[in-house]
């Protein structure tokens, strides 16, 4: 349903590796502070908080709300405009930029704060994207 | 830093803007810091700072024959002008160098030559890895993607939006050197071409080919100068992140803030004492956070203060008297070109010259609410 061919492919650093990792086997990880309990994104191996070493990976539920978008009319590799650039909130807290599937992409149906959950969209043998569609029936 | 007052004594945009395909991007350095030099009554020789974003300082030293002693190359959007004359009134204050040039120019719109940003990102950097595999292709879908948010918290509506290019459009009308002059309203803003919404076209700023350059100097070595000085009561700076998403909360930047309450502190003044307002504006919302995150308005109250005239011609506070970034001109850096405008309003040279105008606040944004430098001007000693 969606091309993937041409869209842009990210490439993976060390402090990556383990959230495309985990995009692939269907897990959507973000990491927590042991020390003081921030739970952050993107990854990095030490928390931008306090700067404590002591981290460990959590996998998220999934679920996320949409905390603000535009429809984008702009020509993108792979992208048949309009389409939607997201950016969501996971119930863990952080938030991360996706793309909103499964629906009209029209303003009547991208409703801020609406429940969203997570899928997933391989786009190469290394890379997963996560992407996300409304969990309640658009009206 | 307060003991020795430093001052513009040059000032200067390129000889030409808007089209320019017969100049490169680095003629367009030369060209406008030329001019500044000969506004501030200096050769090259006088220079020993160098400061540019966007280009290698080197590369603007060497192709204008200036040999360094104090270089910055700070380049973090379009903000970074801003920022270089904070950095040039530290380095001149500690001793570090004597006259500095800032030069900016830009083909945005000829392409000479075809710059590398914002397309494509680096693969392996965070905004190639969690940005772009989603199609962002650069700022309009980008430092756009706040304002939605903005507009539920805030209960704004597209109309109020629209309304920032309609007053911008005004003043454009009074500056004959505006890429855009025709009056325009809120509906031929809402029908123009639907770019990222709730962005039009009209919301978006053009793409065109400029430059500009700084002198600055202290007000002693001024003093013989046949350039007519303008005062730095202030100047702050700040960053947040390279990430939209990351941004802490998407009605508020905190750069912004931090940026103007470190400048104002400096200045010592308030925000009453402002005769006139510069807010970079490559898109319709920036002058709404700008109005909000400097103090002029608390949190969203700035649409209605720009719908109650406040903003344009003739209300009591001017924004954007050039036409602003999506009139004026826009070569993608654009912070050069509203402190260009704020010094011609204290020095009382601009084509929509506002009355009794002695302070002027110039705020830049860099990036993606990435970055924020902000300069308070006056025609006047603190």
């Amino acid at each position: 349903m969606y091309p993937t061919s041409d869209k842009f492919i990210p490439f993976i650093t060390p402090e990556t590796r383990n959230f495309w990792e985990g995009t692939k086997l269907g897990e959507l990880r973000i990491q927590k502070c042991d020390s003081c309990g921030h739970k952050y994104f993107p990854p990095r191996p030490f928390c931008p908080k306090c700067s404590s070493k002591d981290i460990s990976v959590v996998l998220c539920s999934g679920e996320a709300k949409l905390y603000s978008y535009v429809i984008s009319h702009l020509p993108a590799p792979g992208f048949e405009p309009p389409f939607s650039i997201a950016v969501v909130e996971l119930l863990e807290g952080p938030r991360l930029m996706s793309n909103v599937i499964g629906c009209p992409q029209t303003p009547s149906s991208l409703i801020l704060d609406m429940p969203l959950a997570v899928v997933y969209e391989k786009l190469s043998d290394e890379i997963t994207l996560p992407l996300f569609k409304p969990t309640e029936k658009i009206v | 830093m307060k003991n020795q007052k430093l001052v513009v004594i040059g000032a200067a945009e390129t000889t030409s803007l808007g089209d320019i395909p017969n100049l490169s991007q680095v003629q367009l350095h030369a060209d406008g810091a030329l001019n500044a030099l000969a506004d501030a009554g200096l050769k090259i020789s006088d220079v020993d700072g160098i400061a540019t974003a966007g280009e290698n300082p080197i590369t603007i030293a060497q192709y204008l024959g200036i040999h360094p002693e104090w270089i910055d190359g700070t380049s973090v959007g379009g903000c970074s002008f801003m920022m270089h004359i904070r950095h040039s009134l530290s380095a001149i204050s500690s001793g570090l160098c004597k006259t500095i040039l800032i030069t900016h120019g830009e083909s945005g719109k000829s392409r000479i030559p075809p710059p590398e940003w914002p397309w494509p990102p680096r693969p392996g950097s965070y905004e190639g890895q969690f940005e772009a595999p989603f199609g962002t292709m650069g700022p309009p879908d980008l430092l756009t993607l706040p304002f939605l948010r903005y507009m539920e918290d805030c209960n704004i509506s597209v109309e109020d939006l629209a309304m920032v290019p309609v007053i911008q459009r005004e003043w454009a009308a009074l500056n004959p050197k505006a890429w855009f002059k025709e009056p325009i309203t809120v509906q031929d803003v809402l029908d123009s071409k639907m770019i990222a919404y709730p962005f039009t076209l009209f919301m978006c700023c053009p793409r065109t080919d400029g430059g500009g350059a700084l002198v600055i100097t202290t007000e002693e070595r001024a003093k013989d100068l046949p350039g007519k000085e303008v005062y730095v009561l202030g100047a702050g700076e700040s960053g947040e992140t390279m990430l939209i998403s990351q941004m802490q909360d998407f009605t508020t930047s905190r750069a912004f803030k931090t940026s103007a309450n470190r400048a104002f502190l400096e200045a010592g003044i308030e925000r009453e004492d402002v005769d006139h307002l510069m807010l970079y504006d490559a898109f319709a919302h920036l002058p709404i956070y700008g109005l909000e995150d400097l103090g002029f308005c608390e949190r969203g109250e700035a649409p209605n203060f720009i719908r109650d005239r406040n903003t344009a011609p003739g209300g009591k506070l001017p924004v954007n008297t050039n036409g602003g970034g999506l009139s004026y001109m826009h070569s993608g850096m654009y912070g050069m070109y509203a402190m260009q405008e704020s010094i011609r309003q204290v020095r009382k040279v601009a084509a929509a010259q506002v009355p009794d105008v002695n302070i002027s606040v110039a705020h830049g944004i860099g990036g993606m609410f990435s970055a924020s430098g902000t300069v308070i001007f006056s025609n006047q000693p603190n």
